[in-house]
């Protein structure tokens, strides 16, 4: 066991009936780091943070927190953990101050500063109801709700999720906040990349349940390049290129979106001999888009429209 | 002096090499000189709601490089020595920009003639740095 994983997991798998939601994942979250579960609807994300939080049962596989097994979590590793949940369980008949005091009443450590301070930066009147809070308002209380114990591992499950720009802005901000102590990890789940990319140290990329990439953010981004090669008439026939994800053509244009692009890739795009070839790196949503999107060669899509008759 | 930096999350360029190209592109412009100071990881991550590991890989880069020094608990700041690249990686990175330049002016129909003469004006406008060498 490595003590600086906060999190980690063996084979970790889940099934529902036949289908698995959760296939054998591997991962390993360093402490102290902001880590992004990234992946689209249905890959599996919050299956697997449920198995986290000891809430779902793993058909098969192993996982720990702070080096507890996740299906025996005591009360002391949870209350080191803070999990906001998709869902925002709330009390619609609570206002604002009541909904902290009720919550302070289960953690020995409650921060009530910080409790107030993110509900005032989401805006939040101490004595609103909670019924008649909008769904950002309804996000900041809960953000509030799960920071004030000051989590030493923070879960957040889709916490972007309905929200506005500025209340998202306020969620990265909070997050920002957080790692002002350095032993803080934030878990968090997210389809806003831009967040992402402003806030995240590692990133972890699950597509139809089986995990694809785990690590650092920028090694992704430089890992994920684009290829344009000009040709003087149709281009060639593409041979077969380790890594390839995409490849679209036009009339006299190849463009190749390759995983691990490296001098061996360079060599057999170069051996096409193209009048011209350009590497263009991608920005973090390009290269998620060319890896969880349809593999393989295809033309541009509205051609295809047009030539429908 | 204080830098106005300008973050976009979705560019093709890392954050962090966001932030180093903007330090390097000022001091080259003087509107960074030798002695001024940048703020702190902290500060900075803040201001541009980014991660501050982020900033600090930039700091750090810029260190290696030789353009930034960290005096201990007073700051960051810009040194005299600027003895950035080799010349031959200097070419490296500037070959890629004439090319852009050269083949925007030819779209838009500028001749060479008239291209040299811009370069030659822009030259003069703008600073020589301080405490560059050759």
């Amino acid at each position: 066991m490595n003590d600086t994983s906060v999190i980690q997991t063996r084979g970790l798998t889940k099934y529902f009936g036949r289908q698995p939601a959760v296939y054998e994942l591997n991962l390993e979250v360093p402490r102290g780091c902001v880590f992004a579960f990234l992946g689209r609807n249905g890959s599996g994300k919050t299956t697997t943070i449920r198995m986290l939080m000891g809430l779902a049962q793993p058909t098969r596989g192993t996982g720990t927190i702070f080096g507890c097994n996740i299906e025996a979590l005591t009360p002391e590793i949870r209350a080191r953990i803070g999990y906001l949940t998709e869902e925002h369980q709330l009390y619609g008949w609570m206002n604002v101050t009541e909904s902290g005091a009720f919550q302070a009443e289960f953690f020995p450590r409650w921060n009530d500063r910080i409790f107030r301070g993110i509900a005032g930066h989401f805006g939040l009147k101490p004595t609103a109801k909670v019924k008649d809070l909008s769904r950002g308002e309804r996000a900041g209380l809960c953000l509030a709700l799960t920071l004030a114990p000051e989590p030493e591992l923070l879960m957040l499950d889709d916490p972007g999720l309905g929200l506005d720009p500025v209340a998202r802005r306020s969620l990265v901000e909070s997050m920002i906040f957080l790692t002002r102590k350095s032993d803080r990890t934030i878990f968090f789940s997210s389809h806003h990349l831009s967040d992402v990319e402003r806030v995240a140290d590692y990133i972890a990329v699950l597509d139809r349940s089986v995990l694809r990439a785990c690590c650092p953010l920028e090694k992704f981004q430089e890992s994920v390049q684009q290829v344009r090669m000009q040709f003087s008439g149709a281009p060639p026939v593409l041979p077969k290129i380790p890594g390839l994800l995409q490849a679209v053509r036009t009339e006299n244009e190849l463009r190749v979106t390759c995983a691990h692009y490296n001098g061996q890739t360079e060599s057999i795009l170069r051996s096409l001999s193209p009048l011209t070839m350009e590497t263009v790196p991608l920005g973090l949503e390009e290269a998620f888009i060319s890896y969880l999107g349809e593999r393989g060669e295809k033309t541009f899509i509205l051609s295809e429209l047009e030539a429908q008759p | 002096m204080s830098l106005a930096f300008n973050i976009h999350p979705g560019a093709n360029t890392p954050i962090y090499r966001q932030i180093t190209d903007q330090v390097r592109l000022a001091v080259t412009t003087g509107k960074l000189a030798v002695g001024d100071q940048l703020p702190s990881v902290r500060a900075l991550a803040e201001e541009l709601v980014v991660n501050p590991n982020t900033v600090a890989r930039a700091y750090a880069d810029l260190m290696r490089e030789g353009l930034l020094e960290s005096r201990a608990g007073r700051g960051v700041f810009i040194t005299p020595k600027r003895k950035v690249f080799s010349r031959a990686e200097g070419w490296r990175r500037l070959e890629p920009l004439l090319d852009t330049l050269i083949g925007e002016a030819m779209t838009l129909d500028f001749t060479r003639e008239e291209l040299r003469e811009a370069l030659e004006k822009k030259l003069t406008q703008w600073k020589q740095p301080k405490g560059g060498e050759q």
